[in-house]
């Protein structure tokens, strides 16, 4: 295996507490009634085209993506459509979802259900993009970024690497870890598809050092496989935000993605683990995606677990199957601790997007005391982007939103590394995500004119 | 040593001079002719530049007044909520037109009690960041969520957060209703309407346009879109915004009708005199009255 490389600049090491790193994953029961929301992924939510009472089987087309980015959704179960209504997500808003009603487990025909492994990789480069696009994957580190768009080069550019990003540096979360350990010839045969997508010689698989145990699994497989040529393993020191996507192509390739550009600019396309596996199961076998692995963790869960979950399974079924809500919950939060995003509700349906569920108790949630910005620097010194964040949040405070761009607010990737490191307490963090969305909008009412 | 100190003196001193006299022509050369008023009108102003006239501060809005006093002879369209507009007519030599007194409005009343705390926020004290993140703390998605974006707006120092329901309260004797509050909401909770006659106002305090079943669970003063008080009002002036009552206050007749009907008590009514009982008593009798007579008739 390689040596051990990193990103440079800034990065933080929060506790890494993987709890469930040794829990396999369960397949976890088909719901009674699955609410699928028709907003999975970043962009446009879909549009429905199943009505009341239609008959669905697993797999089927109910909504089609809607605009450049967006993504189809498919029915994660076999039954009856019970209605179209608002559901409460994770934020508490109320957003558009299809309320399916499960009768057995009848899956589409065309679908391999088995577990047999395809290796041959028969369509092109091109029906692989648009079987991507069908059946509707996106990014699922929690992004939701819609993959087909990503795997679709421009045509003056060309792809050498494709990065998996196996870096899974959020504490807490496990499941592209065991998916890893569980699933690594799939996992590989998903990447050789990327890398046939994209026509990308190299593939190299970025893991955190902390995960070894997966990486030195599927070192063996690619040095035992001619198959596999071209993949390489490359593992990543424990360090947050490595896995951000900037970051990991920084660490492995020593380039750096230009200011406002996208990762193609230095010729590489990064794909999360989950993805990978998804990607896999679509184009090898023809499965749209309808569940995914979900992390339940938290330091007083009795059963911290992954769950293969169908894909709009209430999040309190999954909190109930690892043992129920403890009793000292300050914090649910959908994600990981660092970038995942506190939620008002336990019902919330799981969708694309959620990698994990947290429940961080009483000690962990403790509300610090805010005191006033020193600047000591530590903040510059913990962003990976070289951005000055003490300097972003008081330009944000003030709604000085031209100053903001000035000073590169929209490079920031919301990692939250300062916010861990203030040793005032200040939200950095948030106020940097505030200033980022008025810059957007500023920016893009100029651009309109 | 003194003599250092009597040479830098002396050029400095000739330096002084050559720059004052440049100064002096360039400033007579470049000199902008700009008409006096300007400075004059602007002297009458609040000089707060909170926007209310929809100009970028005060200056601006001076400029423009000047510049429609010279071509149209007349004011009209122009009106700055914060100062005595009959000052700057009087000045540039018009009679003003004096537009209606607007007031800010918190269309929410979703305090402690009325609407509990479901979930407990911690992080940037932004309404237009809290509004992204999530719904409320209290789970309405339309509601105040009071953090105080408005008040910070305020350059009147006209609104507060009361701590003890969490919601702003408006100071009528300083709020001029620049609407420089309402625009910073993210949610649209303040509106600028009149400020009635007398100083009373009819409004609808709250701005949930979700289905009554679900808006009923979240608040206990919400408004479910019964459509009770759009049936009542004899003038006309309420209409159903989705699941939301609103009343459009240039139809109002403040007959308050609309506030007995409402089941939720979320029609407010601002500087009215206590109900006389008098006048109270057949009021309440009434449709009670003709709720016994129907049955009876019908029987006959």
């Amino acid at each position: 295996m390689n040596p051990i490389k990193t990103f440079p600049k800034g990065g933080v090491h929060p506790e890494e507490n993987k709890l469930s790193s040794d829990q396999p994953i369960i397949t976890f029961e088909i719901p009674k009634q699955v609410i699928i929301p028709l907003g999975q992924c970043l962009g446009a939510p879909a549009e429905p085209i199943v009505a009341k009472g239609d008959k669905v089987k697993v797999g089927q087309l109910i909504a089609t993506a809607k605009g450049f980015i967006s993504a189809n959704v498919h029915s994660s179960v076999s039954g009856t459509v019970n209605k179209i209504d608002d559901v409460m997500d994770h934020t508490g808003y109320r957003k558009p979802a299809i309320f399916i009603d499960v009768e057995g487990d009848e899956w589409l025909e065309g679908i391999d259900t088995s577990d047999t492994l395809v290796k041959d990789i028969t369509l092109s480069s091109e029906e692989i993009v648009e079987r991507i696009k069908q059946h509707g994957i996106v990014g699922l580190g929690g992004a939701t970024f819609p993959t087909y768009v990503k795997l679709m080069i421009p045509k003056d550019k060309k792809a050498e690497y494709v990065i998996i990003n196996a870096a899974e540096c959020e504490p807490y979360l496990t499941c592209d870890n065991r998916l890893l350990l569980e699933k690594p010839y799939e996992f590989l045969v998903g990447v050789k598809v990327i890398m046939k997508a994209v026509n990308a010689p190299k593939g190299v698989v970025g893991i955190e050092v902390n995960k070894m145990e997966a990486a030195i699994k599927l070192d063996e497989i690619v040095k035992g496989d001619k198959y596999f040529e071209g993949i390489e393993i490359q593992p990543l020191k424990t360090k947050y935000p490595q896995g951000g996507e900037k970051q990991i192509i920084k660490a492995i390739t020593g380039r750096e993605v230009p200011s406002g550009k996208l990762p193609i600019e230095t010729g590489c396309v990064v794909v999360n683990v989950a993805s990978t596996f998804a990607i896999y199961e679509a184009v090898q076998k023809n499965k749209p995606l309808v569940y995914r692995v979900v992390t339940v963790t938290g330091k007083s869960v009795k059963k911290p677990s992954n769950f293969l979950t169908r894909i709009g399974t209430p999040a309190n079924m999954l909190i109930e199957a690892a043992g129920g809500l403890p009793e000292d919950t300050a914090n649910l939060i959908n994600g990981g601790p660092m970038m995942g995003k506190s939620v008002s509700v336990t019902t919330f349906p799981t969708i694309k997007g959620t990698s994990g569920i947290l429940m961080l108790n009483e000690k962990d949630a403790q509300p610090r005391k805010v005191s006033n910005c020193i600047r000591c620097g530590k903040c510059m010194q913990a962003c990976p982007m070289g951005l000055e964040p003490y300097l972003l949040n008081r330009l944000a405070r003030q709604n000085n939103f031209e100053e903001t761009e000035k000073h590169n607010i929209m490079d920031c990737i919301e990692c939250g590394s300062c916010e861990f490191t203030c040793p005032a307490n200040i939200p950095l963090a948030d106020y940097i995500r505030y200033g980022k969305t008025k810059t957007g909008q500023l920016i893009r009412s100029r651009n309109q004119k | 040593m003194s003599n250092i100190l009597l040479w830098s003196l002396v050029i400095l001193g000739i330096l002084g001079g050559v720059a004052a006299v440049i100064l002096f022509f360039v400033a007579k050369k470049f000199k902008v002719e700009e008409n006096p008023l300007i400075d004059e009108v602007e002297s009458v102003l609040a000089g707060a530049n909170c926007g209310g006239c929809g100009f970028a501060g005060c200056r601006n809005f001076a400029e423009a007044c000047v510049k429609a006093a010279a071509e149209k002879q007349s004011l009209s369209g122009l009106n700055c909520p914060s100062s005595d507009m009959s000052k700057v007519a009087g000045l540039l030599g018009l009679t003003a037109t004096v537009a209606e007194p607007m007031i800010a409005v918190v269309r929410c009343n979703g305090t402690c009690e009325n609407a509990p705390s479901k979930v407990h926020y911690e992080g940037a004290d932004i309404c237009g960041f809290a509004n992204t993140l999530y719904a409320g703390e209290n789970g309405c998605p339309n509601g105040c969520l009071g953090l105080g974006d408005c008040v910070k707006k305020c350059q009147f120092n006209a609104l507060h957060i009361n701590k003890e329901t969490g919601l702003p309260e408006v100071d009528e004797d300083k709020c001029v209703g620049c609407g420089a509050c309402a625009k910073a909401c993210p949610r649209g909770v303040i509106e600028i309407r009149a400020k009635g006659k007398n100083n009373r106002r009819v409004y609808v305090a709250c701005n949930n346009v979700e289905k009554g079943a679900i808006a009923m669970k979240n608040c206990k003063v919400s408004c479910i879109a019964c459509q009770k008080c759009f049936k009542t009002c004899p003038f006309e002036a309420i209409e159903m915004r989705g699941n939301l009552a609103y009343i459009d206050f240039t139809k109002c007749k403040q007959c308050r009708k609309c506030v007995e009907v409402c089941p939720r008590g979320s029609i407010h009514e601002v500087n009215f005199p206590p109900r006389k009982p008098k006048a109270e008593a057949p009021v309440e009798e009434k449709p009670a009255e003709i709720i016994k007579e129907q049955p009876n008739e019908s029987k006959e």
